[in-house]
């Protein structure tokens, strides 16, 4: 891969041992995915927060980083962490769990990162523009940077999200190749859409397609939540990266049509079946959470709307960022919803909290990436509409 | 043996070689260098201070960190040989400062299980019989 004079003194080590370490990791992948050269990012959204993924090890390597005076040298906002900062203990989160998350957060300000602690950062200030170049990390917000908002990224992992974000540069290949972001799967949907049916739709022709581009020919016209959701469950029942919507998405018109391998027709029954496989329990939920990927403050106004007026009969944690928090206390959501016995949480979810030590066995979600994911910590999910979980 | 360098340097070291990859997240117990996954063929092997010979690494990204942790506690393996080198693997080494080399065959698998000793040595592997 070449190098510019300035690239090479960063990899020989002249710009310290951050810096020589996180060119190392950038190279070696430019190398592994045939790029030819690095390009320089304009904002990175860094993974691997949550000392309950991370742990020990990943404190370590990111404490390390920061006595070699690691620095960020472009805009980079943080996902979500492992409890809320602030209620962490009404939550009951153990106080060495706390302790261990508390000095993750505080080796990434140390590094520059903007504690934002959210997997949306395109709903709190992170907003790449156009064919901008970004070097993203967490799968939801990959998708949604690359397909809604026509930002260019790979599918980032945490420590090279971290890497390009210390360098301002990733290695040029994949997603950032413009013959890399035409669809080769036409999705024709014959069914209008609604609510969580985009979830539905996205584990359903994720896990069909793995890493490939579909092309959604729609009934009707998703809005951002929607997007958010379709995102998400396609990132994570597969692994892709981006996806593009006839009449809705920004490159829809500009891309190359014509190499479909496969076509995908998707009908009522196909979604119904598709939804009964996310639940793995016909109980009652004990605990009800929204906001994977994090509530924006419509959806919160959706929940406040719901629970108006009622006494809930199990926990309700809708979980946003702090940025969006604010707007819902402003707006009187936050009291609404506390008032019927939920809680507005920040900073955190359901998939990178300990929730499993938090004594709850079934648990109710309207996110298609929270019901793939959540069983592996011993939960029985049931996955419905909000309306019908609580 | 043709290879391309992952992560610069050399080791020695007996080999321990597996056809399924390896996820160093909840596959190995960082504090002891053990496999621990129940479903891959190592489990309750060391990799400590091993060639470890893999197809690759898989599962979470957080397995990078695996492998710095094993490092710290000096339980990693003394270098690592894969057929292709995926980015976890791949990072994992580069900050863990792990020799990796990729690029050999299922048949080279074979062989480099039946040596005594394999040393990565310069971007080479050399294969040390008893």
């Amino acid at each position: 891969m070449y190098l510019t004079r300035e690239e090479e003194k960063m990899y020989e080590g002249e710009f310290g041992e951050a810096v020589r370490i996180s060119m190392e990791i950038l190279v070696t992948l430019g190398d592994i995915y045939d790029a030819d050269r690095l390009i320089n990012i304009s904002s990175a959204q860094v993974s691997g927060a949550s000392y309950k993924t991370i742990g020990d090890a990943g404190l370590e390597y990111l404490e390390d980083m920061v006595k070699n005076s690691a620095t960020t040298s472009v805009y980079t906002t943080l996902n979500p962490i492992g409890m809320d900062l602030k209620r962490w203990e009404e939550l009951n989160i153990p106080s060495n769990f706390a302790k261990k998350q508390i000095k993750i957060v505080k080796a990434y300000q140390k590094m520059g990162v903007t504690l934002s602690c959210t997997c949306t950062p395109y709903f709190c200030g992170n907003i790449p523009t156009f064919k901008s170049h970004i070097a993203w990390s967490e799968s939801s917000a990959v998708i949604y940077a690359n397909s809604v908002l026509g930002a260019r990224t790979n599918r980032e992992g945490g420590p090279s999200a971290l890497a390009a974000a210390i360098c301002g540069k990733t290695p040029r290949y994949g997603y950032h190749l413009e013959e890399n972001r035409n669809p080769n799967v036409l999705v024709e949907v014959k069914e209008k859409l609604n609510g969580i049916d985009y979830a539905v739709l996205g584990y359903l022709i994720g896990k069909e397609i793995n890493d490939k581009i579909p092309y959604f020919k729609m009934l009707n016209r998703p809005d951002v939540d929607d997007l958010k959701n379709l995102g998400a469950a396609l990132a994570s029942a597969g692994a892709v990266a981006l996806y593009h919507i006839e009449g809705v998405t920004p490159e829809y018109s500009l891309i190359d049509k014509n190499e479909f391998e496969d076509k995908i027709t998707v009908t009522k029954k196909d979604l119904k079946a598709a939804k009964e496989e996310l639940s793995t329990t016909n109980e009652k939920p004990e605990i009800v959470c929204i906001g994977c990927p994090h509530s924006s403050i419509q959806d919160i106004k959706k929940v406040a709307e719901i629970v108006a007026n009622k006494k809930l009969n199990c926990d309700l944690w809708v979980c946003t960022s702090l940025s969006t928090k604010i707007m819902a206390d402003r707006m009187g959501y936050t009291k609404i919803i506390e008032k019927s016995g939920g809680k507005i949480l920040c900073d955190t979810c359901m998939v990178v909290t300990p929730i499993e030590d938090l004594g709850y066995k079934t648990i109710g979600v309207d996110s298609a990436k929270a019901a793939i994911y959540l069983p592996s910590n011993n939960l029985d999910v049931i996955f419905n509409d909000l309306n019908n979980l609580i | 043996m043709n290879v391309r360098v992952i992560s610069k340097g050399n080791a020695k070291g007996k080999p321990l070689v597996s056809n399924e990859p390896l996820s160093f997240l909840g596959g190995v117990d960082p504090k002891t260098g053990k496999v621990i996954d129940p479903r891959h063929p190592l489990k309750g092997k060391s990799i400590k201070n091993k060639i470890l010979i893999i197809p690759g690494g898989k599962g979470s990204t957080v397995g990078s960190y695996v492998l710095y942790q094993l490092a710290k506690n000096k339980t990693a393996p003394a270098g690592i040989i894969c057929i292709k080198a995926e980015p976890i693997v791949a990072v994992g080494a580069i900050i863990a400062k792990i020799p990796l080399v990729d690029g050999i065959t299922i048949e080279d698998m074979e062989k480099l299980s039946k040596c005594h000793e394999v040393e990565i040595k310069n971007g080479k592997i050399k294969m040390i019989k008893k």
